[in-house]
């Protein structure tokens, strides 16, 4: 818990940043802008716009291939984000470090290549209630090829893990684990130490879908001890069309490639194929270089402001928000979890959440309503959507008063 | 853009108080209808003898755009033949696509259901005004089926 002081402290350092992100200052409706839809898509700072304007008018070509120069600068310009990755996470290697479209691409190629050809009948996968449909689908796509069983850990009232029934639920059947580090329903943290040890004590590997805990928290991939871990660079600050598989040396080594093309090859003849070694085993085709020089900017970015004062805003943030919505009369939060990322799920009492987002939209509030791609969470809670607002560290307790009094008036206009 | 003219208070009275809001046991023709995006969930029961619409109910759940179409749809069309069940639906689908109305008689014609006019303003809610409108014409068409936005 931050004290008065500290929190000061954290808004003023924090109200530097805003000037950052030249799409924050613009006027939605007549209105300025409010954007509180982080957790589905963050803004991005200069710094990441500048880094992707640099690499395509100084350094694009093919990487990997030619021997000419704006080859070579593309190929380093791609490489150091790939060490920039590693670094951030703390991978020992950058070959664990694996370039995907995003945190569904990493999913789908760890259920393609390492569970599919791993699993068959009588195995089993284990999620949890919590999961984004990236998480559920593609494990539903490899029981469905192999006879495996996809197994569900149950949550509480409050949208935590139930997390002694996940571990009565780890067998000697359980293949994978696959559980999100935060629910993007919720904001929910999971136990993930808890989790991995748990599962590794069964000698089951575990993949962690981490797409909206890299915004708000540091890693470390050899503390944490995680088989794959996966996230999105748009969530990071990053451009979309760019994400990352983390994944333990020693499995990728086993995993086929998933997909065949070039440069995942290291010769090619019609009597058979070598494949390329990691990381490149699974990048066929030209890489995003733009979109990953882009996220090693972000990481620059959210570096050097520190993800230690970013978490601790954040807290302060989202307690500010869960008691300045708490205060407004028919407003319920749901998912009240003890350890949250900072965005609230809520819902108003006779206000339907799609009426609502397209009433905030009109004062120029950005929210998500709907399922949040988790409609087992939503059924879990007994309601087709929910409003949800999800705060990054350029947001303001300014703002989020803002929406708590444009969420009072939208109840006014209904009651 | 006025938030009135979207939730004008026609609308607000059809999401609070829906009319026709139940349950008709077959024979009457029903169909399921299904907004994905939002989780609108809606199912329209018709009882239609010798090309009339005798009676029209809905049931289910949704925002106060869809509650509404779905109340104002029902009311307007009880009594009406299937012909301009038909007809309605078409000049409806125009109201809230089109930019402009067809013609300016066309709102007078249709009495509270100007009301949805609005909602072109907001194309992200289209769907919602729709949805009821295109579960109608599924159940009345093809009484089997459901119907999805996406």
């Amino acid at each position: 818990m931050t004290t008065h002081n500290d929190s000061a402290a954290l808004d003023k350092k924090f109200a530097q940043y805003r000037a950052d992100f030249p799409i924050l200052s613009q006027i939605i409706h007549g209105k300025p802008l409010v954007y509180l839809d982080n957790g589905a898509s963050a803004q991005r700072p200069l710094a990441v716009i500048e880094a992707e304007q640099r690499y395509a008018t100084s350094m694009h070509a093919n990487v990997h291939r030619g021997v000419h120069t704006l080859s070579q600068r593309a190929t380093d310009a791609y490489e150091g984000a790939r060490e920039r990755v590693r670094a951030f996470l703390n991978a020992k290697s950058s070959r664990e470090i694996i370039f995907t479209r995003g945190t569904t691409e990493a999913i789908n190629l760890v259920a393609q290549s390492y569970a599919r050809p791993r699993l068959g009948p009588n195995d089993e996968i284990l999620i949890t209630w919590l999961e984004h449909h990236a998480n559920i689908v593609p494990w539903q796509m490899v029981a469905a090829a192999t006879g495996a069983k996809l197994v569900v850990a149950p949550i509480n009232q409050a949208g935590e893990l139930d997390f002694a029934a996940f571990k009565s639920l780890l067998s000697t059947r359980t293949r994978l684990v696959a559980t999100s580090h935060v629910s993007n329903a919720l904001g929910s943290v999971l136990p993930v130490r808890e989790i991995v040890a748990a599962a590794h004590a069964q000698g089951v590997p575990v993949l962690l879908d981490g797409a909206q805990a890299v915004p708000h928290c540091a890693l470390d991939m050899q503390e944490l001890d995680c088989d794959f871990y996966v996230f999105s660079g748009h969530k990071l600050y990053g451009p979309t069309g760019i994400g990352v598989l983390y994944g333990r040396e020693s499995l990728l080594q086993e995993m086929p490639p998933w997909q065949g093309g070039g440069d995942m090859i290291l010769s090619v003849s019609f009597q058979g194929t070598t494949y390329n070694e990691l990381p490149y085993k699974f990048e066929a085709g030209t890489p995003n270089m733009s979109g990953a020089v882009g996220l090693a900017a972000a990481i620059d970015y959210v570096d050097q402001i520190g993800l230690g004062d970013i978490s601790a805003f954040e807290q302060d943030l989202l307690a500010h928000a869960t008691q300045a919505l708490t205060a407004v009369a028919g407003v319920r939060i749901i998912g009240t979890a003890a350890d949250k990322a900072s965005l609230v799920s809520f819902v108003v009492d006779g206000v339907h959440p799609h009426d609502l987002g397209t009433i905030l939209d009109q004062d120029g509030i950005a929210i998500r309503t709907g399922h949040h791609c988790a409609m087992p969470v939503m059924e879990f809670f007994g309601l087709p959507a929910t409003a949800r607002a999800s705060f990054a560290f350029y947001n303001t307790k300014a703002e989020i008063d803002q929406l708590a009094t444009a969420v009072a008036n939208a109840r006014a206009l209904f009651l | 853009m006025d938030l009135k003219e979207l939730y004008r208070d026609v609308i607000l009275d059809h999401n609070k108080r829906p009319r026709n809001f139940g349950v008709l046991a077959p024979p009457a023709a029903s169909a399921r209808g299904h907004n994905p995006l939002c989780g609108d969930q809606l199912t329209i029961y018709a009882k239609v003898e010798d090309g009339i619409i005798k009676e029209l109910k809905f049931e289910g759940s949704g925002c106060a755009i869809s509650v509404a179409s779905a109340s104002l749809m029902t009311e307007a069309l009880t009594g009406k033949t299937l012909g301009q069940a038909d007809a309605l639906y078409t000049q409806i689908h125009g109201l809230l696509t089109h930019a402009e109305l067809p013609n300016s008689t066309c709102t007078a014609e249709l009495g509270k259901l100007a009301a949805l006019s609005g909602v072109r303003e907001f194309p992200a809610r289209v769907k919602c005004a729709s949805l009821c409108w295109h579960t109608l014409q599924a159940a009345l068409n093809n009484p089997t089926t459901s119907v999805c936005t996406e």
